[in-house]
């Protein structure tokens, strides 16, 4: 947004109550669509004022859930409250949260400033109050200059900005954010999750934002709920989620991981990799002494040593700025990915023989699948 | 450096002899295209131009405007348009009621939905208008034979007022569902009507409000085209009418020809046809029209 950030001050003439924000609380919300389990017993609670993202993949039942705290969805049991009172079966537009659709959907008949006024004008405000509100709001994201444009003169960045103003207007508990950025290029992407993230914490207004994108979820939540076939794989700070994944699902899903073929030790507190023994992260249910397992280690936690000893040979390298990815060959045909600061990376090109070594610091494994 | 410009310009710059040939090979297509307008107009200007000769060539008088002028004064023309523009307005407003409905539904929906739907409302197009009235006659004879003693015979008789003839509302909703559903789908096509719907119940409107105030609104094409269409279609309708034994506009200027008022009733033909013409280039003009300037690309 090219103009000058709005004061909190003005947040709030504009309309948006800064201490109404709500918990959010999914119970054992199962949802199914035919044969498709979408949600499977979700259990999850939003703190007030926190910006919660939902990732994972297509199809992991992150919008569904989101669309049952808007009432588009109903469960087929569980409940959805916000400060305690059970919401499951309030319908859509008796319901107090604002929402961005993934797709533009601003009304294209009604200018930018009608648009973000329509629920004032749903809800009988005085036309003088909702002019001023929409034009206040219409402030706050920057576009004070766009209200009597149609959408269809707007960009999309542009109109994603007055649909979160439109979303703002009722002075919601809650705001949804159903993937508000997917459909727009990658720089105005930047901005806007930016933008979206100052708002947010400007008025501590309880957030959950719908994504598959990791960067912009790890960017830009205060925590991170990782979904996978409609459970809840693990829930952490962005920080946390990285560094200690509860599951090799969301090990894998966040950031990129290396699987290397390993023994769990005569204790299930130990693996065999790399012929170095590490301790085990967690105590993973599936793992009995001497069984073999897959190990994931992130490219970074990797340690290359410029000796032909361990059989290992560079075989191709990414440049991505300051670090540079080396692509490495493992005597049995494994290749893993390890990450060297770029000025480490330039003594290891192609072709180079290398010793493969892992920190001793604990390991997060899973059954065997290479 | 100036070699390689001029090497360059040399490939991308298309040679005289090519230009010349490029323009020859695109004078027949044109050429193509003028005459496949010329024969179309032709087609169509030709019969109105023999019709408005008629009306205005009065014999051995030579040139005259009194078929236009009688179109004031004669007898029974303004009772038959005032009852075919009553039942073109019923008729808009039963298929707008029908279908408005249904194609929001069609587009919330399944795919099955819109099959049973398209199926239904394309129907009409395949049963002709005089199987369509032999139908109508079969069940209206039906009832006179077999409800007299009914509390029935009465609704059987109020559906057949010549002043007002629902029999003729309900044959034209049938005949007009196909034209208007696929206007109407069309219009619907361009909006994303789940998202809309679901932002304006997000803003606090009802499911009915939320239609009202947000999806009628984004389709004033589609449904002045809709009711455009209707309505010329009643206005146009013979069969139908005739055949039941009703008098509205289409009806009365085959009447009228028959019984020598020809000029008089082909004047008022051409005059509707105009008519109607200006009302499909306001609709088409102003459903075409796009408020203010395009999107900064920014």
């Amino acid at each position: 947004m090219s103009n000058a950030a709005p004061t909190v001050a003005s947040v709030v003439s504009a309309g948006t109550d800064t201490s109404a924000s709500a918990t959010v609380e999914f119970r054992s919300l199962r949802r199914s669509f035919g044969a498709t389990t979408a949600l499977d017993g979700l259990e999850l609670t939003v703190q007030p004022g926190e910006l919660l993202a939902l990732l994972g993949p297509s199809g992991c039942g992150k919008t569904t859930a989101l669309r049952m705290v808007a009432g588009f969805e109903t469960p087929d049991s569980g409940a959805v409250l916000v400060d305690g009172e059970d919401i499951t079966r309030i319908p859509a537009h008796r319901r107090d949260a604002g929402m961005v659709f993934q797709s533009y959907s601003l009304f294209p008949h009604l200018n930018a400033r009608d648009n973000v006024a329509f629920g004032m004008r749903m809800r009988k405000t005085p036309t003088a109050e909702r002019r001023k509100r929409a034009d206040e709001l219409l402030e706050l994201v920057g576009l004070p200059q766009y209200g009597d444009r149609y959408p269809h003169q707007l960009s999309g960045g542009q109109q994603q900005r007055i649909a979160l103003a439109r979303a703002l207007a009722l002075r919601p508990r809650v705001l949804l954010l159903d993937e508000p950025l997917s459909a727009l290029d990658a720089k105005v992407r930047l901005t806007l999750r930016e933008e979206i993230r100052r708002l947010q914490q400007e008025l501590r207004i309880t957030t959950l934002f719908v994504t598959h994108d990791q960067e912009e979820a790890l960017s830009m939540a205060d925590r991170v709920a990782v979904m996978h076939a409609g459970r809840l794989e693990q829930c952490a700070t962005p920080a946390e989620l990285y560094a200690r994944p509860a599951t090799a699902f969301v090990a894998e899903f966040v950031g990129t991981m290396n699987r290397l073929a390993g023994r769990i030790g005569d204790d299930t507190g130990t693996v065999e990799v790399l012929g170095q023994r590490v301790p085990v992260d967690g105590s993973p249910a599936a793992a009995t002494p001497h069984t073999d397992v897959d190990v994931l280690v992130r490219p970074e936690n990797l340690v290359l040593e410029a000796q032909g000893g361990g059989g290992a040979i560079v075989s191709g390298s990414t440049f991505l700025g300051a670090v540079t990815r080396l692509s490495v060959q493992l005597p049995d045909g494994t290749v893993l990915k390890a990450d060297l600061s770029t000025h480490d990376a330039a003594a290891l090109p192609a072709g180079t023989g290398v010793t493969v070594r892992l920190p001793e610091r604990p390991v997060l494994v899973d059954r065997r699948t290479v | 450096m100036a070699g390689v410009t001029t090497a360059l310009s040399n490939l991308t710059e298309p040679q005289p002899a090519e230009v010349l040939a490029g323009a020859g090979r695109r004078k027949p297509r044109r050429f193509g295209r003028a005459a496949v307008l010329v024969i179309c107009g032709v087609y169509f200007a030709v019969p109105l131009l023999a019709t408005l000769l008629f009306t205005v060539d009065n014999g051995n008088q030579g040139f005259s405007l009194s078929a236009y002028s009688d179109i004031f004064s004669v007898a029974g023309l303004w009772p038959a348009l005032q009852l075919s523009l009553e039942l073109a307005a019923a008729t808009i407003v039963v298929v707008f009621l029908l279908l408005i409905p249904a194609v929001i539904a069609v587009r919330l929906g399944g795919q099955r939905l819109r099959m049973v739907v398209e199926i239904t409302c394309t129907l009409p197009l395949v049963v002709p208008s005089i199987a369509l009235t032999a139908g109508f006659s079969t069940v209206l004879r039906w009832g006179a034979d077999n409800l007299a003693s009914t509390p029935f015979f009465q609704t059987l008789n109020d559906i057949q007022d010549p002043n007002f003839p629902v029999v003729l509302l309900l044959a034209y909703v049938v005949m007009a569902l196909p034209l208007a559903y696929r206007t109407l789908d069309a219009g619907m096509r361009v909006l994303d009507v789940r998202t809309l719907l679901e932002a304006a119940q997000n803003n606090g409107a009802g499911r009915l409000r939320a239609i009202v105030t947000v999806i009628l609104p984004n389709l004033r094409g589609a449904l002045l085209n809709t009711a455009l269409l209707t309505l010329a279609l009643v206005l146009g309708e013979f069969t139908v009418a005739s055949i039941l034994g009703f008098t509205p506009f289409a009806v009365w200027i085959v009447n009228g020809n028959s019984a020598g008022q020809g000029p008089v009733t082909v004047a008022v033909s051409i005059v509707s046809l105009l008519l109607t013409w200006a009302l499909l280039l306001v609709v088409s003009m102003t459903a075409g029209r796009r408020r203010g300037a395009p999107a900064d690309p920014a």
